[in-house]
């Protein structure tokens, strides 16, 4: 069951057996139900009325669909609250973050500086540091000044950029510099230069790059876990842990209506950008 | 507007105009200066928050590994290698350890072999692989939280789907998360269904770079199947795969969302892995020492390992 490209590229041009097409096409459809059966599970439970969610054996398609679990998420937990805090993080974040990345890729690939390569060497050095090693220290950095509870500690930890930035910046050291020089000649400063020349013309790169910033920062969980203590500062994940806690298994179909809401928006985006999130997500396991 | 409007058609760029010897050079060393404050101006921000939130904190956190403090007191006591040799001497300690390289082995292996097959079946022509392929990914991108929670409730002894999954080939469901000896597996499958997408769409790509010309030879010299898979695909695949060895570890030393919502480290300390541990003697232990101390082991461990196989793929890994 290798690369057959040979099978069909090469002569002589053998055409697998039916059976075993056949037996390919199972798999397909085995690793398909597996990748989306409890995605599957959890829509259709979230909608589910309680005797429902609890009969044996399961029922795959509800009978009649019950919204009110989301409201009574919505009810259990300040779940509008926990979305805008998301949001809030999410973008807000992701355009501070992206800009910082663009202006240093910007000026790492076309302003000179003494000792430019040993700057970039610590720039990619960070990437080495685990997230669990900064965990307190930075707690105790936002502590210190007053952040804690505030969208300025939720936020601003996470706003230094290793992989965004090394992303554009090879993205940058492909553009022609004759661009450059021209917009030069015309009179456009760097800034100029930076947001009407360079952004422009990297558009693909600064979507993949923001896109997987964003989907990032919405999934966090352990910061904003650490970061905030009081109910009206958490992120949906986090406040997704704390309805779980709250309700205890007893209402399990609130508990998973409030999981739809988590995930839906990222899927949703997923599914809409997915070419920029894989390449995004992927980048480097080329080389 | 796209960048080529700014440049007039047929319009070579300009020279620049011949001037004064001394003077240009006075204005290249101006310009130079500016540019280098410019450099200053664009890339700080970004570097000032590397070194703020990821430089400092290892230096900080190395500094507390030393000391004992509860995290309200407002002095720190010196205790040298206090805390390293209190960890390595706690059997709780070496428990987390062991676990955590259980864990790490089972995602990490079991996510590569199974991500690998799921690349080999996706890469033949068959109708709707694209369509599998984003149903694959999409796991991955999903917050570990919400997908913690979902495999609760698939794997709820009362409620969930094991029962009825297993109950028609004649086995017992186990009490998957409330039981210390299925816990940990438990843990390990759910991470395996949220990162195989990945695993399988970097092997994938790499599967599509190979060159098709060796299949060819190849198969005029009637070389079967796994003949092809064991010596062509796997050794041209190496670089890929790893790629994939270091970045699967280093993440998944740090998984934590799905641990924190599914088991908090239990039953018992079945679950407490490492990343589990540095949080709860950070932040619910208010034990700064233990907590830095443990980090400080995590960021050696992950060094190392960085290392050793950089190593290894300067010497065994085949380039194309």
């Amino acid at each position: 069951m290798t690369v057959t490209m040979a099978d069909t590229a090469a002569r002589p041009p053998r055409r697998p057996g039916r059976a075993k097409r056949l037996g390919l096409y199972a798999l397909l459809v085995l690793v398909a139900v597996v990748a989306a059966g409890p995605l599957y599970w959890l829509v259709s439970s979230a909608l589910k009325t309680n005797p429902e969610i609890y009969r044996y054996p399961p029922r795959w398609v509800p009978t009649d669909l019950r919204w009110a679990n989301f409201k009574d998420a919505w009810d259990a937990a300040p779940f509008g609250r926990f979305f805008i805090n998301s949001a809030v993080v999410a973008l807000a974040g992701t355009a501070i973050e992206v800009c910082t990345a663009l202006m240093c890729a910007y000026a790492f690939v076309f302003l000179p500086f003494p000792g430019k390569k040993w700057l970039f060497l610590f720039l990619l050095g960070a990437m080495m540091v685990p997230g669990h090693v900064t965990l307190l220290p930075n707690f105790l950095t936002i502590a210190r000044l007053g952040w804690v509870n505030t969208y300025p500690g939720l936020i601003v930890p996470g706003l230094g950029s290793v992989f965004g930035t090394f992303l554009l910046r090879q993205h940058m050291m492909t553009l022609p510099m004759e661009v450059m020089d021209a917009a030069r000649i015309d009179g456009a400063g760097h800034l100029r230069t930076l947001f009407r020349v360079v952004l422009p013309m990297s558009r693909p790169m600064v979507i993949t790059v923001s896109i997987v910033t964003m989907v990032t920062k919405w999934n966090d969980f352990i910061w904003p876990l650490i970061v905030t203590n009081s109910t009206d500062m958490r992120t949906l994940p986090v406040g997704l842990l704390f309805l779980k806690n709250q309700e205890t298994y007893t209402n399990w179909g609130a508990i998973l209506a409030g999981t739809v809401m988590v995930i839906v928006p990222v899927l949703v985006v997923f599914f809409i950008a997915q070419r920029y999130i894989i390449a995004g997500l992927t980048q480097g396991a080329g080389k | 507007m796209s960048a080529t409007d700014l440049i007039p058609d047929g319009v070579a760029a300009p020279e620049r105009p011949p001037a004064a010897e001394g003077a240009s050079r006075r204005a290249g060393a101006r310009r130079k200066r500016r540019d280098h404050l410019l450099f200053l101006a664009f890339a700080a921000p970004n570097m000032l928050l590397l070194l703020l939130f990821a430089y400092w904190p290892v230096v900080y956190n190395a500094y507390l590994s030393f000391t004992d403090w509860d995290m309200i007191s407002a002095t720190k006591g010196f205790v040298g290698l206090g805390n390293y040799t209190d960890l390595l001497g706690d059997p709780d300690f070496r428990t987390t350890l062991w676990t955590t390289v259980l864990f790490v082995v089972g995602i990490v292996a079991g996510g590569m072999l199974l991500g690998l097959l799921t690349a080999l079946l996706l890469n033949q022509r068959l109708r709707g692989r694209n369509a599998v392929r984003t149903l694959v990914f999409a796991p991955y991108v999903l917050s570990g939280a919400a997908v913690g929670t979902l495999w609760l409730f698939i794997f709820d002894p009362n409620y969930g789907l094991i029962h009825p999954l297993l109950a028609p080939i004649g086995l017992a469901a186990p009490a998957m998360m409330t039981d210390s000896h299925w816990a940990l597996s438990g843990l390990v499958l759910v991470y395996l269904w949220k990162n195989i997408g990945f695993v399988a769409v970097v092997y994938l790509a790499g599967l599509q770079g190979l060159p098709k010309e060796v299949y060819e030879a190849a198969a005029l010299d009637g070389a079967g199947a796994w003949r092809r898979l064991t010596r062509i695909t796997l050794p041209l695949l190496s670089p890929v795969t790893f790629f994939l060895l270091v970045t699967s570890v280093i993440s998944t030393f740090q998984a934590f969302d799905v641990i924190a919502v599914m088991t908090g480290g239990g039953p018992g300390t079945s679950t407490s892995i490492l990343s589990w541990f540095i949080y709860d003697q950070g932040f619910r232990a208010f034990d700064a020492g233990r907590a830095s101390a443990a980090a400080m082991i995590m960021f050696v461990v992950l060094l190392l390992m960085t290392a050793v196989q950089a190593r290894f793929l300067e010497r065994k890994v085949h380039y194309q």
